[in-house]
């Protein structure tokens, strides 16, 4: 740093921006960001790997829980793909249900991500008031599927748990309050002088890149890119809902705010046609535990963007092959490109904007051996065995501890 | 922005001061699990089905089985309320399951010999 | 000598400033915590902040320069609590007051900043760098404006001294009218001094973890916290005085209360300005002080003469 004039500054994998480990190195020229490394893989925990042993009903839980915030985007995924190599044709009810804790789920995500967006660029105000406001939501969710977040309603061939006439009125009440104080969101988003100072012109991509990087969701609706499942590939109760595609075309952070608070809007419009249009009837169709052999693609517009899952069965209880894509990592890319010359007071603003989740994101890892030229892969003994030398010739040695484990993994 | 903050000054405050004041959790959450074992016929349906492998369920006499639940591998999703075609089991309201002791979580849910239903920590 | 020592240690010195620091860092942040809709902090919590603070473990990084490091916390206590002796409270008979103090207090409020650079520059962190290079970046563009604001109210009384100069508008309550676009200008960049938002740039949180103060912990950093409660009383007390220097035409008890219930206002209001404002970036910073406050600073400047002018003919 004495010497040269540019320096590299380490952001994570722990870093208060951040809130989840992962690591964007960032080379500085002042306070000019000159370059960015991303290092993704901070977070892999296997999931596509536990599900290929487990049943269709275990994985449902297990697919539930990539990501805390949309948790039922994933398991809606996940078990459209299984229903359709299943052949099973859901009741309309359940659709609808699904529909509604899907926009609810869209709902306490927006608001969070505001709040997150105000504490980035230091408007704990902001945060605080936001997510005071999304506590009606995790309450009404709470109510109707017994679970703040982790909702567990979906189930192979339907939901779990139906709706009652007073759950609908306590629906109506919360979003009711929630469409005043959005209306009130909008008005400070576009009147604050410090938070359009902050958010203007800060992290830009333009339709093009857009395109060209295949940034999904609120990022790309930002860039004036009419992307959204819900519209192009309606799955669910989405073909028989009334609601715009809200784009915009700033491009830049502030763009990315106005989608997802006038997203909110169209939510609330969603969350009312599902209640007034609810079919009666059963919210559950019976299906065989063995699913047929086959495979499946479904798409599902999660809140931070398109979600992918592929299904491969084999006939048997359990999948064969789950492949997860979530949204972050169609976006991730795209940080890249918008942190270019902008300030390192951007970065936090910019690395929120496409509301990452980086948990998610994080699906498989390749371990490379680097003493070996062929460069193959290491089986868990040799990684494990690695791990112990590593921590060792830097003074710490796991060879206590691991005694003790095996101590009071035999004692109980 | 100004007026909201000045108004929110004079507001009772949102939050909840926890530990002394508690909230109450709506109907039909997922909470701890209760077993009935006069109900069980003991086809481990929900052994069979439950994601995480919390639930074990013992025969201990003819037609007597007791649940052993661990609260720390539960994740309260309720699919074995599902599976159970018996209804044996259900969900309650209670969620402050914290424990120092990791002994504590695991919970054996039986009857004794009037066939009153127990509940003690797991030997 | 013993009176000088008691007014350096105890009061209106090290001591009693310390707990009127910690009183009004608990009232900054309960009243914070109020506009948020939270309920804030217990009375004790600043209290106790600090004291655990004293027992925790000091690290100093091994590539710090350890004397430095280790004398920036003291430096910028010391100033802080100096800068506080020369605020008359509520007697004009000050021990340590003489003509010209004024520009001593504003130069000694600008030193805990310097030492907090010291401290950030010579522990080394890239965080701690960055964030005290900022801090020295934004000292060049509050400071201007502070300057002028409290300088063109010394104008007005024509002194140099702070005594006099609260003699004078003591005389003449309505003088401080005059004085109001100058006491808005000084509350903004008193902001940057106390490094709130939306100045707290070279601490700010999310981007630099916590500036220059990243590496500090233990009894330093408790020290580093004190100075900065110390500073924001001593910065709102040297407003009160140089603005609203009402406290002298009272009895001296009641003075007392008086000026404390005044700067406990003026740190009111310097909490009710955070909480209203997202951060601004160093270059806005910059851009917002000269092109906003450094002009109005200016044109009090201009008033105040033209005032002298017209009042002394």
């Amino acid at each position: 740093m004495h010497n040269s004039d540019k320096f590299k500054i380490p952001v994570g994998p722990q870093h208060p921006a951040l809130k989840e480990p992962e690591s964007f190195s960032l080379a500085l020229k002042g306070e000019k960001i000159m370059g960015v490394d991303i290092r993704l893989g901070y977070n892999h925990r296997g999931i596509e790997k536990a599900c290929e042993e487990r049943t269709y009903i275990q994985d449902i839980y297990l697919i539930e829980r990539i990501c805390g915030i949309c948790s039922h985007s994933h398991s809606t995924c996940f078990i459209q793909a299984v229903e359709e190599i299943a052949g099973v044709s859901v009741p309309k009810r359940a659709l609808y249900i699904r529909t509604l804790i899907a926009e609810l789920e869209r709902i306490h995500s927006h608001l969070l991500w505001l709040g997150v967006a105000g504490h980035e660029i230091g408007f704990d105000t902001l945060l605080m008031y936001s997510w005071r406001d999304r506590e009606i939501v995790m309450d009404i969710l709470a109510l109707l599927t017994g679970n703040r977040v982790n909702y567990g309603i979906n189930t192979i061939g339907g939901v779990r748990r139906d709706i009652s006439e007073e759950e609908k009125q306590e629906i109506l009440k919360g979003i009711n309050i929630l469409e005043e104080r959005t209306k009130y969101y909008i008005e400070v988003a576009t009147e604050e002088t410090t938070i359009i100072k902050r958010l203007s012109g800060v992290g830009v991509l333009n339709y093009d890149d857009t395109l060209r990087l295949d940034a999904v969701g609120p990022t790309a609706r930002a860039s004036g890119v009419q992307r959204d499942v819900r519209k192009d590939d309606p799955y669910a109760a989405y073909s028989e809902m009334d609601f715009n595609v809200i784009t915009d075309n700033h491009g830049d952070v502030y763009g990315r705010t106005v989608v997802r608070v006038k997203e909110l809007m169209e939510s609330y419009q969603i969350v009312r046609q599902c209640i007034k249009n609810m079919p009666d009837g059963p919210i559950v169709v019976k299906v065989p535990r063995k699913i047929p052999a086959g495979e499946a693609l479904s798409r599902y517009e999660a809140p931070r963007g398109e979600d992918v899952h592929y299904v491969k069965s084999n006939g048997t209880e359990k999948p064969e092959r789950v492949k997860v894509r979530a949204p972050t990592l169609a976006n991730i890319q795209a940080v890249k490109h918008m942190l270019k010359d902008r300030y390192l007071a951007d970065m936090p603003i910019v690395v929120a904007a496409i509301d990452p989740c980086f948990s998610c994101t994080d699906r498989l890892i390749a371990v490379k051996n680097s003493n070996n030229k062929n460069n193959h892969t290491m089986t868990w003994e040799a990684l494990h065995a690695y791990s112990i030398a590593w921590y060792k010739a830097r003074g710490i040695d796991f060879a206590g501890l691991n005694k003790n484990l095996k101590k009071r993994l035999e004692g109980s | 922005m100004i007026r909201q903050v000045l108004y929110s000054l004079f507001k009772k405050p949102a939050t909840n001061l926890y530990p002394a004041q508690k909230l109450e959790m709506p109907k039909g959450y997922r909470g701890k699990l209760v077993f009935y074992p006069e109900k069980c016929i003991g086809c481990k349906m929900c052994m069979k089905d439950c994601p995480t492998g919390a639930i074990t369920i013992n025969k201990i006499a003819e037609k007597k089985f007791e649940a052993v639940i661990d609260l720390g591998k539960c994740i309260y999703c309720a699919q074995c309320v599902d599976s159970c075609i018996k209804k044996a089991l259900e969900v309650t309201k209670d969620v402050t399951l914290a424990q120092l002791d990791d002994k504590k979580l695991k919970v054996v849910f039986g009857s004794d010999s009037e066939n009153n239903r127990t509940e003690k920590q797991a030997p | 000598m013993i009176e000088a020592l008691f007014s350096i240690l105890i009061f209106p010195g090290f001591l009693f400033v310390s707990i009127f620091g910690l009183i009004a860092e608990y009232i900054d942040r309960k009243l914070y915590a109020r506009l948020q809709n939270r309920v804030g902090p217990p009375w004790f919590q600043t209290f106790a902040d600090f004291i655990k603070l004293l027992g925790k473990e000091d690290i100093v990084p091994c590539d710090a320069t350890v004397r430095m490091f280790n004398s920036a916390p003291l430096f910028a206590l010391t100033a802080a609590t100096a800068t506080f002796l020369y605020i008359p409270i509520w007697k004009a008979q000050n021990i340590f007051s003489f003509n010209g103090d004024i520009i001593m207090i504003l130069y000694l409020l600008t030193i805990p900043t310097l030492a907090f650079f010291i401290g950030g520059w010579y522990s080394t962190s890239l965080f701690s760098r960055i964030g005290s290079v900022r801090g020295v970046t934004q000292l060049f563009a509050y400071e201007v404006p502070l300057f002028m604001a409290i300088l063109s109210a010394a104008l007005l009384a024509d002194t140099w001294s702070l005594k006099e100069m609260m003699l004078f508008y003591t005389r003449h309550p309505a003088y401080c009218l005059f004085n109001l676009a100058g006491f808005a200008v000084s509350l903004v960049a008193l902001l940057g001094k106390l490094e709130k938002a939306p100045f707290d740039i070279p601490e700010a949180e999310t981007e630099i973890v916590a500036g220059a103060f990243t590496e500090y912990s233990g009894k330093r950093l408790a020290l580093l916290k004190l100075t900065l409660d110390i500073e924001m009383v001593a910065g709102s007390a040297l407003l009160v005085a140089v603005f609203f220097p009402f406290s002298l035409m009272f009895y001296p008890a009641l003075g007392f209360v008086v000026f404390i219930i005044e700067v406990l206002a003026v740190i009111a209001l310097l909490a009710l300005l955070r909480t209203v404002v997202a951060r601004l970036r160093i270059d806005q910073m910059i851009d917002f002080c000269w092109k906003y406050l450094v002009p109005f600073a200016l044109f009090q400047l201009l008033l105040n003469i033209i005032l002298k002018g017209v009042l002394y003919r």
